[in-house]
């Protein structure tokens, strides 16, 4: 970046500065701390300067936004054009509930919908399974069938409003009910828009919602993305998420190694299956989380851009839209605390501005109680206007990635990249991708980091303000979301219902066919399909896959 | 007898449950009840499993005990995993891949921590396979770590002793070139679905051609995937061919009599460090001998002396 | 007698947030504990056969679902019913304010919310342990 001649001048102004100005003054007055680190453990120097990003070629390395390799941001004017979809997770208790909600947010300027579903949906069980017990609407809502989705989207224009659904183990199942909602109720397939979650890679790694063993997961993702860029073209098939490796206690580094690391598997499996890459990977996104040390975020957001970009050009990708990673970005859940929950939101609001700087395509920000329930409604709001005072009030929308060009951002963001390429090493030498699940790779390093950090804590090596420092005895007052306590009632009843009035024939036609197809090679979503519309369940539908294909056991590594 | 004793040969879980904690914690009010039960027991085969880390050993006997379960047969398992040096403290995993088998009445699954023996297996496995024997366990499956001294204890335990091996582990191989093979009855190469398969299995016969050249016996090879369930059939074959080949040969006899001797020893051991480190009439007395050899007073040797010479006179 | 605390360290129901149990195990771990972990996906019966045979001291439920009231109660219950009163019952999780005092009514005895440090579960287990 900078003339050789310049750079010496620089080097010996730097040492004589070390020398005669900072060590003294640090002599004199000591620094807090004997080594600084970020959230990865890296060492972070008293100052960056010019020496540190030498290396750099700034048109080869850092380049323009909406240009190759895409550190700067994925359009040519970012958040001058478009602001970020303003989009919270959100979902609890029966579909008439959350549909009272979306209705709620969307009304105080929401941008897009994220639907949140309970655990019995995302392990494909019905309301009325055994397992499903205590679960239902807990965190998240309850759809066990189309007819759910229908009343979770009553009068909401989903011909205009994308929705995300965050649904992995039986993604294209929860997917069919959007469609065949869409299609019921008269708009063409074809214009809908939003993004199922759809990633289980993360799910055997840390989030542990799985279903299926990875062989038959992995066909069902790719049977998604090919029916996807062919029947529903403005649906992002996956959203390869970060988010819950570093929910389960990872480090940044960790977080972007193994996402964009597992984001490059699926393109190999896709490809396998004869898929070409310019067909599908436009549909490809991302969702990052961001937690508490601000440039650290910044600096991973960058260096994604530039590591996908790269990796798909070495795949053979040609189109730009191919290259560019989009991504979705949620506050840090983990890093709220149930102490004192208002100054939850101040650590929302350096989050949120760490994933906006960042160049972040669609964001939620966390509401303040999130450590304590589910979030009350004005929790909610003011998580939302987080996002707006950060748009409209705080100027940093005003020019494309401000931060670029910062020696130290530009230092951290080389040094994520570089870190990125050894965890790769390490699980290329492990068998790749899936054996590296298998041998708990990726699980025990998590654990190990969220231990670490946990007894740093407790060692107050890392202060968190209200937990280990700055304590407050006071009664927390934050009012607790009720819900409708006839919501599981009505719900089981709904589906009894539901089982007997339903077309019979038709319905064991397209399970039958179902099951037909699953042990033999087919795309399975037209006759997911086909189900949804036969108003079979998600239950009924997902037993057959998992008569199929069978459950995952996961690896057992603490 | 005992009521917790009676109500261990009536294969009560609870009771079970409490005598191993109570021989594990070397309580001697578990004395009696290992009295009492010990007649009833000699019954159950005692199969041994060691294996390194990652060899799949618990999803072996999960699928072991399953066929054993459709033959009708009882199992008792023991997990053993190394307590830790430094805290005392044990992380008892292995149970996680055997889940399923938790609300099945004929298996009875018994996590331990190795609790500061040397070696891998715990102190206390003698009294606990006694104790799951002697409550109708057809078998009892002893499962350790493998690192080094706990692949030669287990035979000591052990009817039928299974060392396995995965492939890509090199180490493995090592292991058992460095003078703990003759200790397997069988040998299973595990996740044979693995690349190199063929050369592990390999490696191995042609340890075995050395240890076996001048036995009757030669120890068999199994490859095994475990996590599929496959060759576990065949497995639970060569077990049974192992048992009958003992009985056969009165090896039984000498195995059931290296299990006693350590059994014994092991009694006598702790009982006796039980006496001099823990009695009233002798702690003081030990804590004053260790002072003076401190500060060079007495020698180690001579303080032994004076400790055992009161014990047996 | 060489006495250890014996841990069970459980995740009941579908949730399948596990950083909170796993680093909670280790901690006990590194305090002396023996520690069992169940893995996912437990049910009540599961559990509490479990708890039988390693004859544990104390059962540790970890639950981020939000199904405490449902799922801990269920666990709580059947140990009550199978008689293992020397058993003490703690969970964690995020529990709020209010559902904390109805389930020291059934019989968990520590309840523990996000930012607990771990010392104050080993210290709460060290005093409260019923054997």
């Amino acid at each position: 970046m900078i003339k050789n001649k310049e750079l010496e001048n620089i080097k010996k102004i730097k040492s004589d500065w070390e020398k005669n100005y900072y060590m003294p003054h640090v002599k004199k007055h000591p620094e807090r701390r004997k080594k600084f680190e970020n959230l990865s453990w890296n060492e972070i120097n008293n100052l960056y300067t010019p020496e540190d990003v030498a290396h750099i070629d700034y048109i080869k390395d850092i380049g323009f936004p909406g240009l190759y390799p895409f550190l700067r941001g994925i359009h040519p004017n970012l958040h001058r054009g478009r602001l970020w979809t303003f989009r919270q997770f959100s979902g609890f208790g029966s579909a008439e509930e959350t549909n009272q909600r979306y209705k709620y947010l969307l009304d105080h300027g929401e941008t897009g919908l994220s639907v949140a579903f309970d655990y019995p949906t995302l392990y494909g069980y019905d309301t009325d399974h055994a397992m499903s017990r205590g679960e239902f609407g807990k965190c998240g809502v309850a759809i066990s069938s189309l007819q759910d989705m229908e009343i979770l989207f009553k009068e909401i224009p989903i011909d205009k409003v994308t929705t995300s659904m965050t649904i992995n183990g039986p993604a294209a199942i929860v997917w069919g009910f959007y469609i065949a909602n869409a299609e019921n109720r008269g708009i063409n397939r074809r214009i809908i828009g939003g993004t199922i979650q759809n990633d289980i890679l993360k799910e055997y790694i840390a989030q542990k919602s799985f279903i299926f063993p990875p062989e038959p997961s992995m066909r069902l993702i790719v049977d998604t993305f090919e029916f996807g860029y062919k029947e529903i073209p403005r649906w992002n098939t996956i959203s390869i998420s970060g988010y819950h490796i570093r929910e389960a206690g990872s480090t940044a580094v960790q977080e972007l190694a193994f996402t964009v690391g597992d984001g490059i598997e699926y393109v190999k499996w896709a490809m396998k299956r004869g898929l070409k890459i310019d067909d599908f990977a436009p549909r490809l996104s991302f969702f990052f989380n961001s937690h508490n040390d601000f440039f650290e975020e910044i600096a991973k957001y960058r260096a994604a851009r530039r590591i996908w970009a790269k990796g798909l050009k070495k795949l053979g990708a040609k189109k730009s839209r191919s290259l560019l990673m989009r991504f979705h970005t949620q506050t840090a859940g983990v890093s709220l605390t149930a102490q004192q929950p208002e100054i939850n939101i101040t650590r929302v609001t350096l989050q949120a501005l760490a994933a906006v700087l960042g160049g972040t395509q669609s964001l939620h920000t966390n509401s303040m109680d999130e450590a304590l329930a589910l979030p009350s409604e004005k929790a909610v709001r003011i998580a939302l206007r987080t996002q707006q005072i950060i748009a409209e009030e705080s100027g940093v929308t005003s020019t494309v990635d401000p931060l670029g060009g910062s020696y130290y951002i530009e230092w951290l963001t080389d040094k994520m990249e570089e870190e990125t390429y050894q965890y790769w090493d390490r699980v290329e030498k492990l068998g790749g991708v899936l054996p590296a699940i298998e041998k708990g790779f990726y699980q025990r390093e998590i654990a190990n980091a969220a231990y670490k950090y946990q007894k740093e804590i407790e060692e107050k090596k890392r202060i968190v303000v209200g937990v280990n420092e700055y304590k407050m005895d006071e009664p927390v007052d934050i009012p607790i979301l009720k819900m409708d306590e006839k919501g599981e009632e009505r719900q089981i009843n709904r589906l009894k219902k539901l089982r007997k009035d339903r077309n019979k024939q038709k319905y064991e036609r397209t399970i039958k066919a179902l099951r037909k197809a699953a042990e033999d090679n087919e795309n399975l979503m037209p006759y997911i399909l086909d189900c949804v519309h036969s108003y079979a369940t998600l239950g009924e539908t997902c037993q057959v896959l998992r008569d199929v294909f069978g459950e995952y056991e996961e690896p057992a590594i603490y | 007898m005992k009521d917790i004793a009676k109500k261990v040969l009536s294969g009560d879980s609870r009771a079970i449950a409490r005598l191993i904690t109570l021989a594990e914690n070397n309580d001697p009010s578990a004395n009696d009840s290992m009295k009492d039960i010990h007649p009833h027991t000699g019954k159950a085969h005692v199969i041994g499993i060691t294996g390194v880390m990652g060899s799949g050993k618990s999803t072996l006997i999960y699928e072991l005990t399953r066929l054993y379960r459709k033959q009708g047969k009882t199992v008792g398992i023991i997990a053993i995993d190394p307590t830790s040096p430094f805290s005392g403290g044990a992380l008892l995993g292995d149970r996680v891949r055997m889940m399923e088998l938790t609300m099945d009445e004929g298996v009875f699954i018994r996590s331990m921590g190795t609790r500061g023996m040397l070696g891998g297996l715990a102190s206390a496995v003698y009294d606990v396979v006694e104790i799951l024997d002697a409550s109708g366990k057809d078998v009892v499956i002893v499962e350790t770590v493998g690192v080094g001294q706990a692949e030669v204890d287990i035979i000591k335990i052990a009817d039928t002793t299974l060392v396995i091996i995965v492939p890509g582990l090199g180490d493995s191989i090592q292991t058992l070139k460095a003078g703990v093979m003759e200790i397997a009855d069988i040998y299973v190469v595990n996740k044979a679905d693995r690349a190199g398969v063929e050369q592990t299995v390999a490696e191995v016969e042609s340890l075995v051609d050395i240890t076996c050249s001048e036995k009757e016996r030669k120890t068999p090879i199994l490859s095994t995937i475990a996590k599929h369930g496959e060759g576990v059939k065949e497995l639970i074959i060569e077990i049974e061919n192992h048992e009958k080949y003992l009985k056969k040969t009165k090896e039984f006899e000498t195995k059931r009599r290296l299990r006693y001797e350590a059994e014994l020893i092991e009694i006598i051991r702790k009982r006796l460090m039980n006496f001099i480190f823990d009695e009233e009439q002798f702690k003081d007395k030990v804590e004053l001998l260790i002072d003076q050899i401190s500060k060079k007073q007495i020698d180690p040797h001579s303080a032994a002396e004076e400790i055992l010479s009161k014990i047996l006179k | 007698m060489e006495k250890k605390i014996r841990v069970l360290v459980a995740k009941p129901g579908l949730d399948g947030h596990d950083r909170g149990a796993k680093i909670v195990a280790r901690a006990l771990r590194d305090a002396g504990m023996e520690v069992i972990y169940t893995g996912l996906h437990q049910t009540a019966e599961m559990v509490v056969e479990t708890a039988i045979q390693e004859d544990v001291d104390v059962v540790g439920l970890s639950l981020l679902s939000g199904a405490h009231m449902t799922l801990f109660v269920d666990v709580a219950r059947l140990i009550k019913k199978k008689g293992l009163d020397d058993v003490l019952i703690i969970g964690g999780g995020i529990i709020p304010e209010e559902d904390i005092s109805k389930l020291h009514k059934e019989g968990i005895a520590g309840v523990f919310g996000p930012g607990t440090p771990c010392e104050d579960i080993i210290k709460f287990i060290k005093e409260n342990v019923k054997r």
